[in-house]
């Protein structure tokens, strides 16, 4: 947090600073804004992905209903491949204008600013702290957030001097969540902090994971708890668990169906992209916080659509259904934006 | 160089991945590359069986709080695996191999294998699962305390929603007045809780959804950058 109000001051400064000659003070506010490096973005991706797909796409026959192994480019798929190169474009340009600096405001997550708080609680009291890393193996994304959060925690433990346990339900998550705790124990200054003893292997086996957990928490009485991570049945054993020895716990998954139990019985959850924001947020990275704001572009495009789509869905319930030559009942005109946009034509 | 070539390997991957998807040319790549990820993912599991045991006899070693537990997890994995590797109690398949015993599957039924699996393994997770109903309850007592005008919203949707899942017109059937033609009373909670659900979750849940599809893209792009390499341990 510190990082992030020094760099945004040190932005800030910056601004005052600059003076343009008044005749391309419009251009240089343009191309140091917001909007060129996106369009810029944009228009790359589109020059040296979509074109060249669409024109081998356009040269093949278009009763080829089958996909042969052979296709360059899956056709049906086309607005759909537009629209993700126009998500990542804007995400890629908002990076690109926040290394230039210009400062992104984050709005507050309160389930990382109490982060601090909790590992400061558990150094307080002199009790571990337990960090959960989920159930799935590091090929899911929700696992790779948890362990960029987990190399934060760890930094400020390895400050702190607060012990960390983290038992782990998949040996690539004990590897990947080992090499994260030792680099933050480095980064903090104290590498003798770093016990791989710490962070192990329990079962793969759902309950079998879930009751190693809560026998360790139970003997311990850790002071903070933290699940970052994928989640199923497990987590509200894991979290009244917790609830019942005291700790802080603070919760984050992109699980639908788990995070009203960790709302219910967490202090704090990341509710799903709060929990892929937690990294670039903890991180102050100024590239990483423009990622942010390039999503924002993204829900801006979902809002669209919305609209859109309340739009056709009210136009076609007001107007009588049209059938073609056969007789047959044509689509309505909001299947467009499922059919065609959201699937491809 | 130990962090950059896996993060070129991670990126690499992620990017064939990613143009995979829209491109069938690509699908036996993908393929091969997922095969690789299986391979690595099963040498880390004999990784993860040496972890368990080291793990477990130094806390037996160091007489630390719970000791016992790891005892018991040694003997269980030692007597399972060992059990599974002799293929006690199976019996040949095949009427080509009646000589050999060791022919059919460890799985099979009636073996040791499938007897620890059917009489020991499944009633411990059935068990920690049922706990869940209790944890469920004392959770909801906790977040259904009508503390605040929010709080009693939320406790007033769920009852309706609970009532309403429970079957209420047989519920309501019971304290209304039965129609004179024999049919149960129709009392619309059932349908309120279709309402709730369909528009006011459903709403919900999609704006949840729409967000974390974007994060996910986010934090795809931010890896296969390589702006963040906290999961390979940082640049440190």
């Amino acid at each position: 947090m510190a990082t992030l109000t020094k760099y945004t001051d040190h932005n800030a400064l910056l601004q005052r600073n600059i003076k343009f000659l008044p005749g391309d003070m419009k251009s240089r506010r343009f191309r140091s804004g917001i909007l060129w490096p996106v369009l810029k973005a944009v228009f790359v991706f589109v020059a040296l992905f979509v074109t060249p797909c669409l024109t081998i796409a356009a040269e093949k026959p278009k009763d080829v209903a089958a996909k042969k192994s052979t296709d360059w480019f899956d056709t049906g798929k086309t607005t759909f491949a537009i629209l993700t190169i126009v998500v990542c474009g804007t995400v890629i340009g908002c990076t690109e204008v926040a290394r230039r600096g210009k400062p992104f405001y984050v709005r507050p997550i309160a389930g990382l600013q109490a982060m601090e708080e909790a590992v400061g609680r558990a150094t307080e009291m002199g009790k571990p702290m337990l960090f959960v890393p989920g159930l799935e193996d590091v090929k899911e994304i929700d696992t790779v957030a948890g362990i960029t959060i987990l190399a934060s925690v760890a930094r400020m433990a390895a400050e702190y001097d607060t012990p960390l346990e983290v038992p782990t339900s998949r040996t690539l998550v004990m590897t990947a969540a080992r090499e994260a705790v030792q680099s933050a124990a480095i980064a903090a200054g104290r590498p003798d902090y770093y016990n791989e003893d710490t962070i192990y292997y329990v079962t793969e086996e759902q309950f079998g994971y879930v009751a190693s957990v809560c026998g360790w928490m139970h003997r311990e009485k850790p002071a903070a708890c933290f699940y970052q991570g994928k989640f199923f049945a497990e987590s509200l054993i894991l979290a009244e668990t917790g609830n019942s020895v005291g700790a802080i716990q603070i919760a984050g998954t992109a699980e639908m169906s788990q995070l009203p139990f960790f709302v219910a019985a967490c202090d704090y959850t990341l509710i799903g992209e709060e929990l892929f924001a937690a990294s670039a947020y903890l991180s102050g990275e100024p590239a990483q916080l423009g990622m942010l704001k390039g999503q924002d572009f993204g829900k801006l495009a979902a809002m669209i659509l919305i609209v859109v789509g309340c739009a056709l869905a009210t136009w076609d319930s007001f107007s009588p259904p049209v059938k073609n030559a056969d007789g047959i009942e044509a689509p309505s005109r909001s299947r467009w934006i499922t059919d065609t946009v959201l699937k491809g034509g | 160089m130990s962090k950059t070539i896996p993060v070129v390997i991670a990126s690499a991957v992620g990017y064939l991945m990613f143009v995979a998807c829209f491109s069938p040319y690509l699908l036996p790549w993908r393929q091969t590359a997922e095969e690789w990820y299986t391979v690595v993912a099963t040498i880390a599991m004999l990784y993860g069986g040496v972890n368990l045991c080291t793990h477990h006899l130094k806390k037996i070693s160091d007489r630390e709080a719970g000791w016992g537990f790891s005892g018991v997890t040694l003997i269980a994995f030692a007597v399972t695996v060992a059990i599974g590797l002799l293929k006690v109690g199976v019996v040949p398949e095949s009427v080509k191999h009646l000589d050999r015993a060791w022919s059919g599957q460890f799985q099979q039924e009636g073996s040791a294998f499938w007897w620890i699996y059917q009489y020991l393994f499944s009633p411990i997770v059935s068990t920690m699962f049922a706990m869940l109903a209790f944890y469920v309850a004392s959770a909801a007592f906790r977040a259904f305390r009508a503390k605040n005008v929010e709080a009693v919203l939320l406790l007033l949707t769920a009852l309706i929603v609970l009532v309403g899942q429970t079957k209420d017109r047989e519920i309501t059937s019971l304290l209304l007045a039965v129609p004179a033609d024999g049919s149960l009373p129709n009392f619309p909670i059932a349908d309120l809780t279709e309402f709730i659900r369909k528009t006011f979750v459903t709403a919900g849940q999609r704006a949840i959804m729409i967000g974390i599809a974007l994060g996910v893209v986010a934090t795809s792009l931010r890896l296969l950058m390589g702006l963040d390499r906290s999961y390979l341990g940082g640049d440190e």
